[in-house]
């Protein structure tokens, strides 16, 4: 029998090697004259153990990790080489996951659609061709599934409205401009689990009658942007995209667009400015994209992993998908644990686990081996959490009542080297760079933010200074038009609040 | 010839390409955005006499097409150098240390972030966020993503 053996052509895997390994282990099964195949796979999510290799065996999957070119040979004589891992799936840091929508990534070709099939793949979508389409719309609302962009709102109520508004053309947009430092779920599943996201957006196309999608990609992924473009392919090969979704009367076809590094344009009328061909500048809403998008058309504009729950929850059922959480926070989260920390990579868990749960146990302390001073949830306008907040609940509410957010779910740890007066500074002068201009207090502000805290540190009227500071805050978070200014004072004011002695040079 | 004194590497402008180009592609939705890709990555800069081209054949003035060219940090005013390292100065790379590798690197590299070094042989310049924040520093070199960077790593890569 053929022996199979994987490993990743995910970004992360390549950054540090998987290709001369891969060479490496096609040398050896060449050498040897082995009935062997490799197959390259998206990412498990446990980063510090890539490259992962698998061997399959009766029993499942063998892992061997980080694998060097060194230890390839080692690795087909030796069951027990020091880098073997057991069976996979028993790694008590992927065991104790609930994998819904990662449950194929790093398992799968992501490549095969056939492959997509032999493990649940379509299933969502089959049983949503047999629905009428308000139907479907309301399983996602039942479902509780909230944008899992940042915002939260109900992806459900968002369909719905797309669907209820009269048009000749509809669009659904799939924001894949995933620009939050810490954050890399869309990348991973992008490249690992690619026919997911499709499925998704012809089951959004389904439910609310539009024809024609595009995927946003930023240009930052360049290996997502060639792997979402090769399973588009195929996928219009075998049928999942064209005039005829799967032999049903339904078309939907889709477009990949590249973004051109600008952070705003992960906000969605942003996004929606820059795919027509435009400054990516923030529209003032309403008109809310749902009844007036792109080309002024009704648009669904979804986040990447939003659209990927949907193939699970029309699967499943609404009440599969919505037993998991706590909370109006239902379904699973992939949180994304980064930064200076042991054991990073993608945890998908119900909501409900908390800060330390996933910085202490999932991650294992710093990579330094410090002790962990601060984690910003939520990426680069989320809240820095000190250690006696980590007993907080993974949960858009609980989040919020202690002015913080899970965002797009990314952790970023850091030791006690870091100093939070520079990163609240990081904070205004990344707001800076990446404003769009639009509205006065982003542009303005972010810029005298970066000055008045580069006074505080240089210990010129710290106490007048930190009072200004509170005060442009305020009028960033309360008179910015969108998110980017509105939420930079998070930060800012997190770090302000939870580490004042970082901001008292006296 | 003195501004390709200036950027050895910078091609002879062809005006018949854009415009065969940007007619090619005006059909699209939104076409703006993907011309300037075409244009940046065929040339390796968006050169000034690309623009009014651009404009003529989209409709749009000239003024409309500048807006959309500089707003995008994507797209380069002037070529690039031969090898080009993108480093991550976002959260999760700082956490491990990305600002001291970077100015590691200025050093070594002989040129200062945001740069092209004047022999042309190496543009330096910020990224925020490769999403490989679990394996930080990491850059983006020639194409090729680098993960768990360190300065001795990144300038053999670079290959001085």
């Amino acid at each position: 029998m053929t022996l199979v053996i994987t490993i990743p052509d995910d970004a992360a895997a390549l950054s540090v090697g998987a290709d001369e390994v891969a060479w490496a282990i096609l040398s050896e099964i060449s050498q040897r004259g082995l009935d062997a195949k490799l197959v390259r796979t998206g990412s498990r999510g446990l980063m510090w153990l890539e490259p992962l290799v698998e061997f399959a065996t009766s029993e499942g999957r063998m892992g061997f990790g980080p694998v060097n070119v060194a230890d390839v040979a080692g690795l087909f004589d030796d069951p027990a080489h020091e880098k073997s891992l057991g069976l996979v799936e028993d790694i008590p840091w992927l065991k104790s996951q609930q994998r819904l929508t990662f449950a194929r990534c790093g398992i799968t070709d992501p490549l095969s659609l056939a492959d997509y099939q032999a493990h649940g793949g379509l299933e969502g979508l089959r049983r949503a061709l047999q629905m009428a389409p308000p139907d479907i719309v309301q399983e996602v609302v039942d479902s509780g599934l909230r944008g899992r962009g940042g915002a939260g709102f109900p992806t459900g109520i968002k369909w719905r409205t797309v669907a209820d508004t009269p048009a000749d053309q509809k669009y659904i947009v799939c924001n894949a401009d995933e620009g939050d430092s810490g954050t890399f779920a869309d990348r991973m599943l992008m490249e690992g689990d690619p026919f997911l996201l499709l499925e998704g957006m012809v089951i959004a196309g389904v439910a609310v009658g539009a024809s024609k999608g595009f995927i946003y990609i930023r240009s930052e992924y360049p290996h997502a942007i060639s792997k979402m473009r090769r399973a588009m392919a195929a996928a219009r090969d075998g049928g999942l995209l064209g005039p005829k979704i799967l032999n049903s009367s339904f078309a939907f076809d889709l477009e990949i667009r590249v973004g051109a590094g600008a952070y705003i344009c992960g906000e969605e009328t942003s996004l929606l400015e820059s795919l027509e061909g435009r400054r990516g500048q923030v529209r003032p809403k309403p008109p809310l994209p749902a009844i007036a998008g792109l080309f002024g058309q009704p648009t669904v504009i979804n986040n990447v992993l939003s659209l990927a729950a949907a193939p699970t929850i029309l699967a499943k059922g609404a009440a599969f998908y919505r037993d998991y959480g706590m909370g109006r926070s239902r379904g699973t989260m992939p949180i994304q644990l980064a930064g200076n920390v042991r054991h990073g990579g993608l945890i998908e868990r119900a909501f409900g686990l908390s800060l330390r749960e996933i910085i202490e146990d999932y991650g294992g302390g710093t990579f330094s081996g410090g002790p962990v001073r601060a984690a910003q949830v939520g990426g680069p306008l989320g809240a820095y959490w000190p250690p006696e907040l980590f007993d907080t609940p993974f949960d858009y509410e609980t989040f919020a009542s202690k002015s913080g957010m899970i965002g797009h779910g990314g952790i970023v740890v850091f030791d006690d080297t870091v100093d939070m007066a520079r990163q609240a500074r990081f904070a205004m002068e990344f707001c800076a760079l990446e404003s769009c201009g639009k509205c006065t207090p982003c542009r303005i502000g972010s810029t005298r933010g970066a000055e008045t805290i580069d006074r505080i540190i240089r210990g010129e009227r710290p106490g007048e200074n930190r009072a200004l500071l509170r005060d442009l805050c305020e009028v960033l978070r309360d008179g910015s038009l969108c998110a980017l200014g509105g939420l930079t004072p998070m930060p800012v004011l997190s770090a302000l609040d939870h580490f004042p002695e970082d901001f008292d040079v006296s | 010839m003195s501004t390709r004194a200036n950027h050895p590497l910078q091609k002879d402008f062809n005006g018949h390409a854009v415009r065969e180009l940007a007619t090619r592609m005006k059909q699209m939705d939104g076409p703006l955005l993907p011309i300037l890709h075409a244009v940046n990555e065929q040339f390796g800069y968006v050169d000034e006499r690309a623009l009014p081209v651009i404009a003529d054949v989209l409709n749009l003035t000239r003024a409309e097409v500048q807006g959309v060219v500089s707003f995008y940090h994507d797209f380069r005013r002037t070529p690039a150098g031969r090898h080009v390292v993108k480093i991550c100065r976002a959260e999760a790379c700082q956490a491990m240390g990305a600002e001291r590798l970077i100015g590691d690197m200025e050093t070594a590299l002989g040129v200062k972030l945001g740069e092209t070094r004047a022999d042309g042989q190496i543009t330096f310049e910020p990224v925020y966020c490769l999403g490989n924040c679990a394996l930080s520093p990491a850059a983006l070199i020639d194409g090729q993503l680098h993960g768990r960077l360190n300065a001795a790593a990144a300038l053999a890569l670079a290959g001085k």
